[in-house]
């Protein structure tokens, strides 16, 4: 209470705060002035935040001496970079960065929606042979199980098929299977794989069991209950998850340069390893691992988009929409309309 | 009394969450056309019943037939056998549920949420389905929002579309689970509407609920319930106005 009061002089029992002296009271201040000003539309002064804007201008410094540098410093040898940024070479690997990553994922999801039905069966074998899945391929790095992929002939050097611990009906040998290329894929997939279950379920999970009793009660078979009740609702949560996912496996390839495929981390440092030019080809390698993440980022949005309807009462526009309605404000010459808000 | 055939035929039904028994040996019998209000305090077991009836719960003793058929089991002799889901799911086409928090598919839209069961289970056209739902959404005034998702729709409005679906199926008996519970005071009416509509139109339903003036308009049999038994059953003149039992007393002094 007496910290209401400041005013009042140190040793007085706390009391109702005055005003200090001198002070006119408030009401006189607040009246106006002319008896014509429209107090129902007062001008409103926007605040200003002096600090936010010297930071924004240390940044801004700090944004142009680095940019100066990645100019100006030659030791990024820009030339050579853009000497090798199309090459022929340089296109083959990413080609094959991004086969790897497609059969990554759509094999790996797959493989991911297989185990993540498993562990929420009411059976409890393949619930638990789904969990011991992922608990086996959580915990080996993923370059250590490339690396046994790679060297599966040593292991087995056939493989056949036939009747269990029977006789062999047919066999052939895993030298001329497994490749590199397919051990990578193998190897990638089964990782991918126990990452999707976990992500997958979590999904499902997520979705109000209200909504499966609801299709249950509706009597929808079992199988369209999960594809078109579930399923869509699940995306939402699923979605953010699985990009990060296939974003870090798209990166994660270059892991597969320990097997010699010839994909994009692998293919410049054969050839940093011919002309000793680092820098500029790590830098080939990072533009088009951010390009291509960044393509993906796109695809994501959209997805995500499509899956959201239903959710807001009215989507936000797109990107693309808010640009046009700038535009077209723009060139009909009124006044800048507001952009419909971001919900 | 009426005379017309017994659709719905609960026997002996026991129930048990864990260690606690929420049915305790229920016996309930619904004519073809009969209004059945289920009424009683929180944690009777009203909703257990209803969610028994169409196996959304499994009894642990006791069974259920819709039409002279068993739910949820097959009789061979004096051996019952469980169904397989693919067969439960069949058979509960025929019972209709409405739940009290609605439980609409949020990603389809009204029409969608309709159809969906028709063309899915029952294996319609979509055309015909199509038109079906729109018929029913003129039913249940709602003939403007076809194309609406459930979210942009009030509670009251929500309700009247689950309704719609649950007809949809033509269910030979409909069961509302507390369908008024969840909305506000004003969208309880136009809900209550509908369900009188559709009672009228003599459709089978066993309704649980708290409306007791509801109960009173529309009700051919009342059912009070506590604590897992049925403690007494009647016309809505008897049970509500002249209750026999001092726990039917109890409550209806509470609620009225």
């Amino acid at each position: 209470m007496t910290s209401a009061a400041p005013a009042s002089p140190a040793g007085t029992p706390p009391g109702p705060p005055t005003a200090p002296p001198g002070a006119a009271p408030p009401a006189k201040d607040a009246a106006p002035r002319s008896g014509t000003e429209d107090l129902t539309e007062p001008k409103v002064v926007p605040a200003r935040h002096y600090g936010r804007w010297a930071v924004g201008a240390a940044v801004l410094v700090l944004v142009a001496q680095f940019t100066h540098g990645l100019v100006t410093n030659p030791a990024w040898e820009w030339e050579v970079f853009f000497r090798y940024l199309l090459a022929d070479s340089v296109l083959r690997a990413v080609w094959v960065t991004l086969q790897l990553t497609a059969y990554g994922t759509l094999i790996g999801f797959a493989l991911g929606l297989v185990v993540a039905l498993m562990r929420l069966s009411k059976s409890p074998l393949l619930a638990g042979v789904a969990w011991a899945y992922v608990w086996a391929f959580r915990s080996i790095p993923l370059i250590v199980q490339l690396l046994f992929w790679f060297n599966l002939a040593y292991l087995y050097e056939e493989l056949g098929v036939g009747i269990p611990f029977g006789p062999v009906v047919w066999s052939f040998g895993t030298m001329h299977l497994v490749g590199a290329m397919s051990a990578a894929v193998i190897g990638l997939a089964l990782h991918q794989a126990a990452y999707a279950a976990e992500i997958l379920r979590g999904g499902f999970l997520a979705v109000d069991p209200g909504q499966l009793e609801a299709a249950a009660a509706l009597g929808i078979p079992r199988l369209r209950q999960l594809r078109r009740i579930v399923l869509p609702q699940a995306m939402r949560s699923i979605l953010p998850n699985a990009a990060n996912e296939i974003v870090s496996l798209f990166k994660g390839t270059s892991i597969v340069s320990v097997m010699a495929i010839g994909e994009l981390f692998y293919q410049v440092q054969v050839i940093y390893g011919r002309n000793g030019r680092v820098v500029p080809l790590l830098m080939v390698a990072t533009v088009w691992y951010i390009v291509l993440t960044t393509l993906l980022s796109i695809v994501q949005y959209y997805v995500e988009r499509h899956f959201a309807r239903g959710a807001d009462r009215a989507p936000a526009p797109t990107p693309v929409q808010r640009a046009r309605a700038f535009v077209r404000t723009l060139t009909s010459r009124r006044p800048l309309a507001p952009l419909p808000e971001k919900r | 009394m009426s005379t017309a055939p017994v659709i719905v035929d609960v026997r002996g039904i026991h129930k048990s969450f864990g260690a606690h028994p929420v049915l305790r040996g229920i016996d309930l019998q619904v004519r073809a056309g009969e209004v059945t209000v289920v009424i009683g305090p929180s944690g009777s077991g009203k909703s257990t019943l209803l969610r028994a009836i169409n196996h959304l719960e499994k009894p642990n003793r006791g069974s259920v037939s819709i039409d002279g058929e068993l739910i949820g089991y097959r009789r061979r002799g004096d051996k019952l056998y469980e169904l397989k889901e693919r067969e439960i799911l069949r058979r509960r086409t025929r019972i209709g549920f409405v739940f009290q928090n609605f439980h609409l598919f949020p990603h389809l839209t009204v029409v969608e949420n309709i159809v969906e069961a028709p063309i899915s289970a029952l294996r319609r056209p979509s055309g015909e389905a199509r038109e079906r739902a729109h018929a029913l959404l003129a039913r249940v005034g709602l003939s403007d929002k076809a194309d609406a998702y459930p979210r942009q729709l009030s509670g009251g409005q929500q309700q009247r579309v689950a309704i719609a679906r649950a007809l949809a199926l033509d269910p030979q008996v409909l069961l509302f689970d507390e369908p008024t519970s969840a909305l506000d005071p004003e969208l309880v009416g136009e809900v209550l509407d509908v369900i009188k509509d559709v009672a009228r139109a003599g459709t089978t339903m066993i309704v649980v609920t708290h409306e007791i003036g509801f109960a009173r308009e529309v009700a051919d049999t009342v059912v009070f319930m506590d604590d897992g038994v049925v403690v007494e059953q009647g016309p809505p003149g008897d049970v509500l106005d002249h209750p026999r039992h001092e726990r039917t007393k109890a409550f209806l002094s509470k609620v009225l």
